[in-house]
């Protein structure tokens, strides 16, 4: 009787569960490590904030795809005159923000001047400092007018920074953001999570999940377990770290390593003595075991650099063979120098696993070749101030998230206090073409002397370790920017 | 308590009454293997904790690494015994702290009275109404993380718990007839205080001081848990458990190690406490 | 009575104010723009500055601390820098999760340390009693963060009964809610108990050497009944006090305990806000719990001028 009854129930749930499974699920929550300060793209530098929002709930006149490319969004098309000075934007019609409102070439202008007006609060003002006027030429055409041609514009209007914003709600952006996206915001639990759902009148292709929830997971003890009971479906960019190999091990789960436009770095800086000596640089970078460093903070994901550009990117050297891993000639190299004795300096760490796991294996490392470093442990805003904004360190790790930022090496009174006018005219030359296969070899000059300048200790590039339900499709395997794009997320059977 | 009439007799055979109290016993040799432990560890170590060996990381106890190696592939029995350096040296000098500031503070309010007793009290108040965790991880964000603020933190709060143990206790003192008689032939209350009060309050002084030692080296370890007490390179117990926290999984020996090795050692100071209060007052086990 | 009530209650006041201005100006020196930090490594100085301006920030020191002062009178905290939303209702959102995980957990130590302290005195030097002790100087030793995470790993990782952490919020329901603080709160009961346990222990010592309860015993009162009846309630008023005291030591406990099981609890807000220099919300928090102790101080003291007639007349 007993007997009967339980497979009966059985039986009955899995009835339940097989007429669940016929109708594919529409919502998905995605866990995510930081929380955003507020919910503005325009107002912060905050990856946590793009990765909500970007291309789901806002759009900007172009967008960059999952290879790092640069698609067409708000803008339908576009034409390039008057020797790249000139661009103007075919808008699509019969856009509407979430709020109701039409989208226009007005709200194109008044995005584009916010940005770049005197008391903007834009994190990237420099993606607009190449715009001279924005004219409205008709509600669906803006001609942009830059002071001189830039070969990364079209890339620049594609960054989160540069999504489009309507003038009635860009002031209350950052509770209740207003966009034109696939998705419209629905609600923000603070600390716990912040919920999308589909936008019923979307201009575009629409969304395929009804509803998507970002949970916010502060740290890998308790993102696995979360995953594993299912309260979890997704974990598109996650350093799980040692706990990693539990998840691999589940047929359940997909895990996919990808790159991000993340170079650690050990940041160096070159106009403090002893580091300014070429040799000593290239002392600490015959010290570097990246293996080591790798498989010790980044969990053995993560791929070598030589230099400060992305694996992912078609432009891309391998360089890591210009100074091979090698304590004696390291040694050499400082006794050469006149450091016999050896050197002590400090280490300044932000707090990020990457750099304090990291930090203590290149210190290991370098104390083995007669580099003493001092541990200095610092808050995000310590070392904003004292690394970044005041330059008042020896050495520091930390991964250049900006995507393409190679520049960042000309800019003057940049933290790692490089000057090299070779390398500014390359760069110079590079803002200037717009020839692929000559903005590629200039690329690869670029990379070239910042890796025989040893500028900083080129470590790896950071992974995007993405772990989902082996039943989502569509999520981005790479991270080109700062962004979890749902426009194409769907469960299948 | 009944006052004796003459000056009590100070720790005669205190020590031999001590140590037939199993409590103190059992505390007494936990706490010295853990010093010895500290002790050695700056002459020797079974391995090198300042080297990273990052191929042989995460290995579970073996013949060579009775408790494994952590994920730099550092001995872990290395790792305890260095960091057993941390927390005794960050809980001592915060005892040291306390008791050095909060006990002349205490006698000093108890031998004036009126507006400096008052004004006592109040900073009191003022302290306690502070969560101590609370404070102890706003003044580490404010001055840096690090061994040297943690046991400022941790001081800060000892002060007012030793300026009201040895208050309390010379306020009972004064009005005793030993003292009164002392202060009949013309002796000045500063002496008296170091003649007389402090040697009379000494044991308590002494109980009080192994409790904020043990909450010392609790605290200590919630504070580097959260990352804001010693910092890397230099081991640390607390320390040790926020990095075992994701590797639970795949290596829990990592965590139960060192939470052992603080149990362990608070533990034995509380016994020690225990022992002495036990050794004092035989009739009356009053301590929480 | 009223006159020493009234002494303590201006007490706590004068407390509350000391305590704004420590708060205040040990918080001032924090360095650290929080306009940069927004910001990030890529915004210009101008952009900066006009943040700084919107915030505030550009003010000078007096005015920004009456304004603050003035406004906590009216519940009004602020702004926060960073989420842009008054600072009273974050702490709001955050306390749902903190006041009810502290709360439970003093139920729950309260649960275990007076049965077991009742216990321990009432068999006094008998195995059971060496027992719960030795039992409960343990607990005393063990740090409660261990502990959780030993919790998570044979409750959640092992066994998966509960949720390793995470908090699903009250809109899920009652039952989730309350499942994803069972472990939490667990974990800052236990060492919480181990010390109400002794203290009970030693409370109900003293009362049971006293005359009325010889007197009880020898009317022929059966033991328990003298136990529970007699003895126990006179022994509340020190159980009491540690109790008063431990609801704001749970409350300060809640920060690392909530980091452990990433809880959006004010804890996590704390540590957050620091980290991103929004110290305004720091200062809100801070405050509230410092009310929450003077307040819980002063029940105390009430209790103990209710309980003890010679306190209203001594001061």
């Amino acid at each position: 009787m007993t007997t009967w009854k339980s497979v009966l129930a059985a039986a009955a749930i899995a009835l339940a569960s097989c007429t669940a499974a016929s109708a594919a699920r529409t919502d998905l929550v995605l866990g995510v490590p930081l929380e955003p300060p507020h919910l503005d793209p325009t107002a912060g530098a905050a990856a946590a904030i793009d990765e909500v929002l970007y291309a789901n709930v806002f759009e900007g006149l172009t967008r960059i795809g999952s290879r790092g490319e640069v698609l067409p969004a708000l803008a339908e098309s576009w034409t390039v005159s008057d020797g790249g000075k000139t661009y103007t934007f075919k808008l699509h019609t019969g856009v509407k923000f979430h709020d109701g409102t039409d989208f226009d070439a007005e709200d194109v202008k008044f995005s584009l001047d916010r940005a770049r007006a005197d008391d903007s609060t834009n994190a990237q003002k420099g993606l607009f400092a190449a715009i001279d006027t924005v004219e409205v030429v008709d509600p669906a055409t803006v001609k942009v007018t830059l002071k001189s041609p830039q070969g990364s514009f079209l890339y620049n209007m594609g960054w989160g920074d540069a999504v489009i914003v309507a003038p009635e709600s860009a002031e209350t952006n950052k509770e209740k953001p207003v966009g034109t996206g696939p998705f419209k915001f629905d609600k923000w639990a603070k600390g716990s999570s912040i919920t999308l759902v589909k936008s019923a009148d979307y201009w575009g292709e629409p969304a395929m999940l009804e509803k998507a929830e970002f949970r916010i997971i502060p740290d890998a003890a308790a993102a696995v377990p979360a995953l594993l009971s299912g309260d979890v479906q997704a974990l598109p960019n996650f350093q799980l770290g040692d706990a990693l190999p539990q998840v691999q091990s589940d047929a359940r789960f997909k895990v996919v390593v990808g790159a991000t436009e993340g170079e650690t770095v050990l940041s160096t800086n070159n106009k403090k003595p002893p580091f300014d000596q070429l040799k000593v640089r290239q002392a600490i970078a015959h010290a570097l075991d990246r293996k080591a460093i790798i498989d010790g903070a980044s969990a053995g994901l993560g791929v070598p650099i030589g230099s400060h550009f992305s694996p992912a990117n078609s432009a891309y050297v391998d360089l890591t063979g210009t100074y091979p891993f090698d304590p004696e000639k390291s040694r050499a190299l400082l006794k050469e120098a006149g450091f016999e004795d050896g050197i002590k300096a400090t280490l300044k760490l932000p707090p990020v696993g990457y750099a304090r796991d990291g930090g203590q294996i290149i210190a290991s490392q370098l104390r083995d070749v007669g580099i003493d470093l001092e541990i200095i442990p610092v808050e995000w805003a310590d070392w904003l101030k004292q690394v970044f904004t005041e330059k008042d360190y020896d050495l520091s790790i930390v991964s250049h998230t900006e995507p393409n930022d190679i520049d960042i090496y000309s800019r003057k009174d940049y933290y790692f206090n490089y000057d090299n006018p070779a390398f500014d005219k390359v760069i110079e030359e590079l803002n200037l073409t717009s020839d692929d296969a000559r903005r590629t070899e200039l690329y690869h000059q670029a990379q070239k002397i910042l890796a025989d300048d040893a500028v900083n200790g080129f470590l790896f590039e950071l992974p995007k370790i993405g772990i989902w339900d082996a039943k989502v499709e569509g999520l981005w395997e790479n991270s080109p920017i700062q962004a979890n794009d749902l426009t194409k997320v769907k469960w299948v059977d | 308590m009944n006052p004796p009439l003459s000056e009590p007799e100070v720790s005669a055979g205190f020590l031999s009454r001590a140590l037939a109290n199993r409590s103190f016993v059992i505390g007494f040799t936990i706490t010295a293997i853990v010093a010895a432990m500290a002790l050695v560890s700056f002459f020797w170590t079974p391995y090198d904790v300042t080297r990273l060996i990052v191929a042989d990381r995460m290995q579970p106890p073996s013949f060579e690494h009775p408790l494994g190696t952590d994920h730099f592939g550092r001995d872990m029995l290395s790792m305890i015994m260095v960091g057993a350096r941390n927390s005794i040296a960050v809980a001592l000098v915060a005892v040291g702290i306390g008791m050095g500031i909060g006990v002349p503070l205490g006698c000093w309010a108890a031998a004036r009275g009126g507006i400096v007793d008052e004004a006592l009290m109040r900073f009191n108040d003022l302290v306690f109404a502070f969560p101590a965790l609370l404070s102890a991880i706003m003044i580490t964000a404010i001055f840096g993380p690090g061994a040297i603020n943690a046991i400022i933190a941790i001081g800060i709060f000892n002060i007012p718990v030793f300026a009201r143990v040895s208050r309390a206790g010379a306020l009972s003192l004064w009005p005793r007839e030993f003292i009164l008689a002392s202060r009949a032939a013309g002796k000045g209350k500063v002496l008296i205080t170091v003649e007389h009060i402090l040697p009379n309050i000494a044991n308590l002084l002494l109980v009080q001081g192994t409790i904020q030692f043990a909450l010392g080296i609790l605290a200590e370890a919630g504070l580097s848990y959260v990352g804001l007490g010693a910092q890397p390179p230099m081991p640390s117990w607390g320390r040790m458990l926020f990095d075992a926290q994701t590797r639970m999984v795949v290596a829990p020996y990592l965590a139960i190690i060192p939470g052992m090795a603080i149990i362990v050692t608070v533990l034995g100071l509380n016994l020690i406490g225990d022992g002495i209060s036990d050794t004092l007052d035989p009739k009356l086990r009053r301590r929480p | 009575m009223t006159a020493y009530l009234g002494k303590r209650l201006l007490i706590g006041l004068a407390t509350l104010l000391v305590a704004s201005v420590v708060v205040f100006a040990i918080l001032e020196i924090l360095p650290g723009d929080p306009a940069r930090l927004m910001l990030g490594m890529n915004a210009t100085a101008d952009a900066v500055e006009a943040l700084r301006n919107e915030m505030g920030l550009n003010e000078g020191l007096l005015p920004r601390y009456l304004a603050w002062v003035g406004g906590m009178l009216s519940l009004d905290f602020g702004r926060s820098y960073t989420y842009s939303v008054p600072v009273i209702e974050l702490i709001r959102e955050r306390a749902i999760v903190s006041v009810p995980l502290a709360l439970m957990s003093l139920a729950l130590s309260t649960a275990i340390a007076i049965p077991v302290g009742v216990f321990a005195a009432a068999r006094r030097g008998r195995p059971a009693d060496t027992v719960a002790m030795a039992a409960s100087q343990l607990g005393v030793a063990v740090p409660n963060f261990w502990f959780a995470l030993l919790l998570v790993y044979v409750f959640a990782v092992w066994l998966r009964l509960v949720p390793a952490g995470g908090f699903p919020g009250w809109s899920a329901g009652a039952w989730p809610a309350l499942k994803a603080l069972i472990l939490p709160s667990i974990a800052l009961a236990v060492p919480q108990a181990a010390i109400l346990a002794r203290v009970t222990r030693s409370a109900l010592l003293d009362v049971l050497g006293e005359d009325f309860i010889r007197t009880a015993r020898a009317k022929g009162l059966p033991r328990g009944a003298v136990l529970w009846r007699h003895a126990l309630r006179n022994a509340m008023l020190p159980v009491l006090t540690i109790m008063g005291l431990q609801f704001g030591f749970l409350l300060a406990g809640t920060i690392i305990i909530e980091n452990v099981f990433s809880l959006p609890g004010l804890g996590r807000l704390i540590f957050q806000a620091l980290n991103q220099r929004d110290l305004i919300v720091v200062e809100g928090i801070v405050m509230l719990l410092v009310a929450t102790i003077v307040a819980v101080n002063l029940l105390v003291d009430l209790s103990y001028a209710i309980v003890d007639p010679r306190l209203r007349t001594a001061r």
